[in-house]
């Protein structure tokens, strides 16, 4: 982005303008996630930095948030992380079959009415968070599913399945049908042909599209808050209450955890992302 | 030679466009077969209790099933003075049903919503039913008319009369701030009970400066990050995609740390002699918090799509603009600008969407002044339980998300979203 030498003075410094707004949001978006780091380590129960933290006095940091999190008793945090893991991971592997096997149809040419009923696979997504938990609810209660984990499990595999018919359908795009159609001339049978030629050339879109419904279940708040009972606490109601009675750093400590492990979920996806574009020949 | 030996014939003996068309019928319903489980499953559990919510909105049934005789005799009143006997009769004979029942105190609760002053009367017919006061050989409009100066006002059976219809649309006229009056017309209930509506403005007003705020900084980002080189945007990209991808509490969390009187941005203006220590300003519990916390947390989706369309744009356009005799500024506004118009339209449409259902930010960081219709729907959903005014009012904010959701399909269209 450097500038040609003939710039005149004006567009110099509307460049800097620019350059600087950018920079002042990219500190915007990130910052925030950074202020935890620290604040977790505080050997004060205050949400501030102490006089100790701001000259680097070592005292002044401790883990003991981190060990009321793991052995705290009043925080059911562990409780709250495997429900979490649990409805999490079921909740993906429903949204993962369900939403591969539709968008498999929907990416054929001769699905009928695929408007529709692309809107209507995807219409989760869009529809408010809290119309959907009131909808969700009331189903649930009838069906006898309210304050349980198959009721939770299914409520995140509706949320989720969308992001999984997405990523797939767009894998499936640029798929080459060709290959397909030699497998089966070779014998195959369709299933065989989908699990040994297809799965294995959208498998980047699918579990990009898994993360995506991992993410989402782990993350949900609105839709368990109506139907988890205290059996069912999830992290993120945990957070919540939490953060609605008391802000506590045994928060931010949970938080930092929960940082680090989104972090680690965007560097796979980046991975598959690129991986994916790779294997549909798409260079940039 | 006659048409017959013009068609063209498969192996088996079978006119080719008729085997086609079985093919064709037969590959229609197996991709309609792979969508089926999905589709069933959406439309059990998601699609049929939206709907549910609708008939929940209207229900007034449980009164008409209450007093179905009083109903049935009502037909002919005329409403203008006092019904005749038999009305008080299948009346009296209906309570009576219901206090056995036990279900008089429902009844009672349901009339006095329809006007005040019912729950005095109720009782005390209740307690005269009780004692076997009223005399069925004699006149009943009589006796029942002698039990409360009300029951002899014709205003009362007016209302009772009203309540008849199994569907109501008071709920929605609620959510308005309105309610049918004694003649059946919309009114608005007085100034100081009016609280739906300035939810209402206030969701879209934050849903709106949320979205300009969003793309107020979303475009200069997207825009660096679609022209630096590739090994300095993958870097910067990090800082749009881990909000992204971290959980909306975390960062909702971080927002209140930092917005605290005694957090890290009032240190900072503090630092920076912008404003004295001992009166530093509230940034959370009201709108600014907010209005912060919900862009940042949003402009991730506005970037995004902003970026895929920027990206996609060549950097020779610009160069030809300005060789033709354009300034930076007007190569950039009549060639580059036009061009990312489909990417702002999805981010704002995105935001916007996403914005107007917002619930878990504002009701941390929003105090009283920040609430929206979301915080709202909750509260009726859990504390007051009143089912049915949630349901009219989640209602009303999806047809306003159904219209924006159909705008954003006639210009961008659903299978172009792209994700990450």
């Amino acid at each position: 982005m450097a500038l040609p030498k003939y710039t005149e003075t004006r567009y110099r410094i509307w460049h800097y303008f620019y350059i600087a707004i950018c920079t002042f949001v990219f500190i915007f978006l990130i910052a925030p996630l950074f202020v935890i780091f620290p604040l977790s380590f505080n050997a004060e129960e205050f949400l501030v930095f102490s006089e100790g933290m701001k000259n680097l006095d070592p005292d002044a940091f401790s883990l003991r948030w981190y060990k009321d999190m793991v052995y705290g008793t009043k925080n059911p945090w562990g409780l709250a992380a495997k429900n979490s893991f649990i409805i999490a991971i079921f909740a993906t592997l429903g949204s993962v079959i369900l939403g591969t096997v539709a968008a498999l149809g929907l990416s054929s040419r001769h699905m009928p009415f695929k408007g529709i009923i692309m809107a209507t696979l995807i219409s989760p997504m869009i529809v408010p968070l809290i119309i959907s938990g009131v909808a969700i609810f009331f189903f649930m209660a009838k069906a006898g599913l309210a304050a349980t984990h198959t009721g939770i499990v299914l409520a995140h595999i509706i949320l989720g399945t969308p992001f999984v018919v997405i990523t797939v359908t767009a894998t499936l795009s640029g798929f080459d049908h060709s290959v397909t159609r030699a497998a089966a001339s070779l014998g195959s049978n369709p299933v065989n042909t989908f699990m040994k030629v297809t799965l294995p050339l959208i498998l980047p879109g699918v579990i990009s599209g898994g993360l995506f419904a991992f993410v989402t279940s782990f993350d949900e708040v609105v839709v368990v808050l109506f139907l988890a009972g205290l059996e069912n606490t999830t992290i993120p109601i945990q957070m919540w209450t939490g953060l609605r009675e008391q802000l506590s750093p045994t928060i931010l400590a949970v938080a930092t955890c929960l940082i680090v492990l989104s972090t680690l979920i965007l560097i796979s996806a980046e991975l598959l992302r690129r991986r994916s574009e790779r294997l549909r020949g798409i260079n940039r | 030679m006659s048409s017959e030996t013009k068609q063209i014939l498969t192996t088996d003996g079978i006119p080719l466009e008729i085997s086609l068309k079985k093919a064709e019928r037969k590959n229609k319903i197996k991709a309609f077969l792979l969508v089926a489980p999905l589709l069933l499953f959406l439309i059990i559990t998601y699609i049929f209790p939206i709907g549910e919510m609708f008939t929940r909105s209207i229900d007034d049934k449980m009164i008409t099933n209450m007093l179905p005789k009083t109903f049935k005799s009502m037909e002919t009143w005329d409403g203008k003075e006092l019904p005749s006997e038999e009305v008080f009769a299948s009346f009296l004979s209906d309570f009576k049903i219901l206090v056995e029942k036990k279900e008089h105190g429902k009844l009672a609760q349901r009339l006095n919503k329809e006007k005040n002053g019912f729950n005095t009367i109720t009782k005390k017919l209740f307690r005269q039913v009780k004692r076997n006061k009223i005399d069925e050989t004699q006149s009943i409009k009589e006796q029942i008319m002698k039990v409360h100066k009300r029951w002899r006002n014709v205003e009362y059976w007016q209302a009772i009369k009203r309540t008849a219809p199994p569907y109501t649309s008071a709920k929605y006229l609620k959510a308005m701030d309105m309610y049918l009056n004694e003649d059946n017309k919309i009114t608005q209930v007085s100034e100081d009970r009016r609280i739906h509506r300035i939810l209402w403005l206030r969701t879209v007003e934050v849903a709106f400066f949320v979205t300009v705020f969003c793309f107020l900084m979303g475009y200069p980002i997207a825009h660096l990050l679609a022209t630096l080189p590739m090994k300095y945007s993958n870097l910067l990209m990090i800082c749009v995609l881990l909000p992204f991808w971290t959980s909306l509490l975390v960062r909702t969390a971080s927002w209140m740390i930092l917005l605290q009187q005694q957090g890290v941005v009032n240190d900072f203006f503090v630092m920076i002699g912008l404003v004295a220590d001992d009166n530093r300003p509230e940034m959370m519990y009201n709108k600014v918090g907010t209005y912060v916390a919900m862009t940042q947390i949003l402009l991730p989706f506005m970037v995004l799509p902003l970026y895929s369309v920027m990206k996609t744009i060549s950097p020779s356009l610009m160069r030809a603009g300005k060789s033709l005799g354009g300034t930076p500024f007007v190569a950039f506004w009549k060639v580059y600008f036009p061009l990312t118009i489909p990417g702002i339209g999805a981010g704002c449409l995105l935001v916007f969407i996403l914005a107007i259902g917002y619930y878990i930010t504002p009701a941390l960081v929003g105090g009283a002044s920040g609430t929206l219709i979301s915080n709202q729907i909750a509260y009726h959903m859990k504390t007051t339980l009143d089912w049915s005014f949630a349901s009219a009012m989640g209602l009303m904010l999806l047809g306003g998300v159904l219209v924006i959701y159909w705008l954003y399909n006639k210009l961008v269209g659903v299978d172009n979203i792209k994700l990450g």
